[in-house]
């Protein structure tokens, strides 16, 4: 007898499934929370009180300066100089990812022989660690044994050796080329992924009505997957104004601060001139702008019921 | 006829469309791997030599081999660095999947309290600049004196993969029926057994793609690792690689070499993978 009932007992638990084992649910999430809490959260925290104290970094000496931190940045003209770079990099970067990437989408979705390899490779450049990427065009660009220098030369389009990084605009220019290489293909997987969601009578049914490939193009494809470049353009810019590794690799910030970004700013403010305190305000200031963002993200991930 | 030659000229423009493609995708990577495996006399003559005249593995030895004895040398450092990034993208790898898969059970399959805003706290973390996180963690690192070490980078990325496998594995768990587990519940099976039995065996092909992910991500980091590491005790591959042109003037073949090197794990992982993978991509929007 007593055993059955405890059977049926322990069945019942079971059975009420989604309801019970609060404590377990609580065990299962317990270690990523603490994880979570421990190493973010609560560095986050104090950050915030980092921005609001004036720090002597070796003495570890932190005196309240209020505001002052984040006031400073308004007459801070460097700080300035890194947000208009910023913006164009990020301008840039993600208008030339869209369309190069959809663009790239839309002929790897024709029938070719190949097209498996063509898609297959589209991976390398995304699972190519960052550092790797600014190396390979540290040297593509190189002033006097660099890639790009002789294949110009030898294609008569140059004459003589260019130092690329050495200037401010060819520099900033030539450090967005590389980024755009390395994102650029996975806005073309993604896009493929938003084309082939298109059913093909749409296309049959516009062809019966006279309609061109542009004009199918523009009524058809781009509404379709409107979303996934929707989705791509925010998460792009999310990651486009945190690029630190290119610039740290390229060109440091020079020539005479010409690709000195918003991320790369802070970081020597922070790291080499030891503003911890004005280092931790700007962060703050770029965090919120990154939340504005997320906010945006979020709201149309949900809108389209996580297609993507 | 004139529909036919049409047809012809549009084969044509897609394959020369697809060329294209091609060289813009490999051209740069193949020329770092063949820097990689050139002479200096060759990499360095005006006009360049496209092709090397004689190609060579001995950067790979030199670079592997650690031939000079001076450790402050980045070619000395660099099978240190491999262990090291092994050691360290493994274990977080490992970790995280544990871990994360736990969380990401509770998230799809149970209610609590505060389901809601803490996975939407989660998902925040991961939205927080790099930036921001390392000036505190700087701080935090030196106070506890954990500065220099792989166990620190470790419990760091940890943070940072966690969020990213919860996610991502809570929709793939959430998207196998509830039934399948029931059943399974009601003919006697623990929710132990259910999970092992029923869950995990369908949930293979996101739980194969997110290990991917998890490794490629500790793997490649590298700013984190920059500013918390300084020895060969924790210097991870990305790391040593920017030392080779900085320290010794401009070592270009050494740094192709140890660049391809670092680059084959997750190249590799992601071009044999990438079925799964590319499905993980467009499953959940995903950190590029």
């Amino acid at each position: 007898m007593l055993p059955d009932i405890k059977k049926r007992n322990a069945l019942l638990r079971n059975l009420s499934f989604s309801d019970s084992n609060k404590n377990l649910a609580l065990l299962l999430i317990l270690p990523s929370i603490i994880i979570v809490f421990g190493v973010l959260i609560y560095p986050i925290c104090y950050s915030l009180y980092m921005s609001f104290n004036k720090i002597n970094f070796a003495q570890r000496q932190f005196e309240f300066a209020g505001l002052k931190n984040y006031l400073n940045m308004f007459t801070d003209k460097y700080f300035f100089n890194a947000i208009r770079l910023t913006i164009y990099f990020t301008i840039v970067t993600v208008f030339a990812e869209i369309v190069l990437g959809t663009a790239m989408a839309l002929v790897l979705k024709q029938d070719f022989k190949g097209r498996g390899f063509v898609r297959g490779i589209m991976i390398l450049p995304w699972a190519l660690p960052g550092v790797v990427n600014g190396i390979m065009w540290k040297w593509i660009y190189n002033s006097n044994y660099g890639a790009l220098n002789a294949l110009l030369s030898q294609l008569g389009i140059i004459k003589e050796y260019q130092v690329w990084l050495g200037n401010p605009s060819s520099a900033l220019n030539l450090m967005i080329f590389a980024n755009i290489w390395k994102e650029t293909p996975y806005v073309v997987l993604l896009a493929l992924a938003g084309l082939s969601t298109i059913p093909k009578e749409l296309y049959e049914s516009a062809k019966v009505d006279g309609a061109g490939g542009w004009r199918s193009f523009w009524k058809i494809t781009l509404p379709m997957i409107k979303p996934v470049i929707l989705i791509l353009t925010i998460t792009k810019t999310i990651w486009a104004i945190q690029t630190f590794d290119l610039v740290y690799i390229l060109t440091a910030g020079g020539p005479a601060g010409g690709t000195e970004l918003i991320t790369y700013y802070i970081h020597k403010s922070t790291f080499k001139f030891l503003e911890f305190g004005y280092g931790s305000a700007m962060a703050y200031i770029l965090t919120l702008v990154t939340f504005l963002l997320s906010y945006l993200y979020i709201k149309s991930l949900s809108k389209e019921g996580e297609i993507i | 006829m004139r529909s036919n030659t049409r047809k012809i000229i549009n084969r044509a423009v897609i394959y020369i469309l697809a060329a294209l493609i091609v060289i813009y995708v490999l051209a740069p990577y193949l020329w770092l791997i063949i820097s990689s495996i050139s002479t200096k006399a060759d990499l360095l003559k005006v006009p360049l030599n496209w092709i090397p005249r004689k190609p060579t593995l001995e950067n790979y030895y030199t670079i592997l081999a650690g031939t000079s004895s001076s450790t402050t040398d980045a070619a000395s450092q660099f099978k240190y660095a491999l262990a090291n990034s092994a050691v360290v993208a493994i274990s977080v790898t490992a970790l995280s999947m544990v871990v994360g898969l736990l969380a990401a059970y509770a998230f799809a399959r149970m209610r609590f309290r505060f389901k809601k805003p803490s996975f939407y706290l989660i998902l925040l973390t991961q939205m927080v600049p790099p930036i921001a996180l390392i000036i505190p963690m700087y701080m935090l690192l030196l106070k506890f004196n954990m500065m220099d070490k792989k166990i620190s980078l470790i419990i760091v990325y940890l943070s940072l993969v966690l969020p990213f496998v919860i996610w991502i594995m809570k929709g793939y768990l959430a998207s196998i029926p509830v039934e399948l587990e029931e059943s399974a519940r009601i003919d006697g099976c623990s929710r132990m057994k259910s999970f092992v039995r029923i869950i995990l065996p369908l949930a293979s092909p996101g739980l194969a793609a997110t290990t991917i992910f998890a490794f490629i991500i500790a793997w490649n980091e590298f700013f984190y690792a920059l500013n918390f590491t300084s020895t060969i005790r924790a210097k991870t591959l990305p790391v040593v690689i920017t030392e080779f042109s900085s320290k010794h003037g401009a070592d270009y073949i050494m740094t192709s070499t140890g660049g391809v090197i670092a680059s084959l794990p997750p190249v590799l992982l992601a071009l044999v993978f990438q079925k799964y993978i590319i499905a993980g991509l467009t499953a959940g929007a995903i950190k590029g």
